[in-house]
């Protein structure tokens, strides 16, 4: 029966996202989020529960688990109730078509779909319908405002997203995202660097501009400040969960953290090349640890030492240390493939998760009007024109 | 199965899956959590005071000529998605029609700001 063996394997891998989601994305991304706004704001963050605080969130989780639920008597029961659910799950039918990786010829994707990344937009702007049930159903001042900006956000930010997701459609000629990633191995460059055929250097600001379209909307998408308006805590308290008591808050934490790292995931397949390894001649590997030496130096010997933030600055200084040294080695060696491409895959979304964190301590919130202006004014023009710019160089030098 | 059926047939179990399991917590919280019934404890939060009518009011959402520049523009990109794929194999002429009909878009992108429906009211 092929269909069962099927079934058990669809029921098996959607357990094991589901629970990475809720370990990786919800459990880590919450104490790293924290851990950096720490060192970004010069205190230490959690430190007292497991290593270094590490167990913090698995603590807070046992303690929502023991939390009663609250529905306040005035909102909509049911859909109070079915909002964070829906939150949760179209974070994790994201996941569907992201892939992690490759083993030998395999790759490590749950499926496949030729509409990929089509599929992927269609289903982080559910988690909009989530939001919004939520805010409304609360029958809460903040929670309606909360839910109605975030709709707003939803009207402004999707086409600029889709537009990115064009870009890069149109360069590779596939919509699924195993494709993308191999159209990048094909054309020999992430597409973040895409020089449009022989263009040569002239191609370079097509590859940027669309990959900032994507991550400027994506950040919107996601609710992270400087587009946190749904969510402006200053304002809102909490926006469309502010009467959401224990482990409905949770869901909603693990939904909009699955999200945010979706939407890494995503970038990192469309622009920074996915799972694949960046081919560097041996030489520029070498000057990478020569950097962190440097970065590394200078910390240790002038009075930064005595600040805060230099130990994350320090630690990634030394990973990158390690990393370049393998690296190098590795090339010089003439491996093909010196390290994972599963660990290429989970250090490019991280990266980017982290500087969508650390954004969060660098740019102040927007007004709602600067945020229509921002996207209707600016990004929709420049994402159109950049794809216009793009089809028409493709068209005249492409093949 | 065909590879189309048995895509969306994942995309199926997983949805189900992902309810029953983020339905599981709730079901624990129900099972463990303490429940006091106070009457002081369902009343809508509103920064501590009693809050004051419903949120259920008339609203003017002042953004609506954005939502229908949106609905005019998320179709639009719904007919360039199909158009990205396959205008390599197409060449020129199916640039030049995407030209025009992005050209004609992008006129009335321009009169919708020029007439002030990309203005904060």
């Amino acid at each position: 029966m092929p269909w069962l063996i099927e079934l058990l394997k669809a029921i098996g891998l959607a357990v094991v996202i589901f629970t990475f989601l809720a370990v990786v994305a919800a459990m880590l991304g919450v104490y790293l989020e924290r851990k950096i706004s720490g060192w970004i704001q010069a205190r230490l963050g959690p430190k007292h529960i497991g290593p270094q605080g590490l167990l913090q969130t698995v603590a807070d989780t046992v303690k929502l688990l023991q939390k009663e639920h609250i529905t306040p008597r005035h909102a909509d029961a049911l859909i109070f109730n079915v909002a964070p659910v829906i939150v949760a799950v179209a974070a994790l039918l994201d996941w569907v078509v992201i892939p992690f990786g490759k083993l030998g010829d395999r790759v490590l994707v749950v499926r496949d779909i030729n509409i990929g990344v089509l599929y992927f937009a269609a289903m982080a702007s559910v988690t909009v319908v989530g939001i919004i049930a939520g805010g409304w159903s609360s029958n809460n001042k903040y929670a309606l405002l909360g839910g109605l900006r975030s709709a707003s956000q939803m009207i402004s930010y999707e086409i600029p997203l889709a537009l990115g997701i064009l870009w890069a459609a149109m360069v590779a000629g596939t919509l699924s995202t195993v494709g993308i990633v191999d159209a990048q191995v094909r054309q020999g460059s992430w597409f973040m660097f895409k020089l449009p055929s022989p263009i040569g250097w002239f191609g370079l600001p097509f590859g940027i501009l669309a990959s900032l379209t994507f991550l400027t909307a994506a950040t919107a998408e996601v609710n992270r400040v400087p587009f946190d308006l749904p969510e402006a805590e200053s304002e809102l308290v909490a926006g469309y969960f502010a009467e959401y008591t224990g482990m409905r808050f949770a869901l909603f934490q693990l939904g909009e953290y699955g999200e945010m790292f979706g939407m890494a995931a995503v970038a990192t397949i469309m622009f920074f090349g996915g799972w694949t390894e960046p081919h560097l001649q041996p030489y520029m590997w070498l000057l990478v640890t020569l950097g962190c030496l440097v970065v590394a130096a200078v910390i240790l010997t002038t009075g930064l030492r005595q600040t805060l933030l230099v130990r994350p600055i320090l630690m990634l200084a030394g990973l990158g240390l390690l990393l370049s040294l393998v690296m190098f080695f590795g090339t010089r060696a003439g491996l093909s493939q010196v390290l994972p491409s599963l660990m290429w895959f989970l250090a490019k979304m991280f990266a980017l998760v982290f500087f969508l964190m650390w954004m969060r301590w660098t740019y102040p919130r927007l007004r709602l009007d600067q945020l229509l202006t921002l996207s209707w004014k600016v990004l929709l023009p420049l994402g159109l024109l950049n794809l216009l710019a793009t089809g028409f160089v493709l068209t005249v030098w492409g093949r | 199965m065909p590879k189309v059926l048995l895509d969306w047939f994942y995309v199926a179990v997983f949805a189900v899956v992902g309810t029953l399991m983020a339905v599981l917590p709730l079901v624990v919280v129900w099972l463990l959590a303490p429940r006091a019934d106070l009457p002081q404890k369902t009343i809508t939060y509103e920064s501590g005071v009693i809050p004051f009518g419903q949120a259920w009011a008339q609203f003017n959402v002042r953004y609506y000529l954005f939502a229908l520049v949106f609905v005019v523009f998320d179709v639009e990109v719904i007919y360039l998605y199909p158009w990205a794929v396959v205008f390599r194999q197409l060449g020129t002429f199916a640039f030049a029609e995407m030209l025009l009909f992005l050209l004609v878009l992008l006129v009335g992108l321009a009169y919708a700001w020029r007439k002030g429906a990309l203005e904060w009211v």
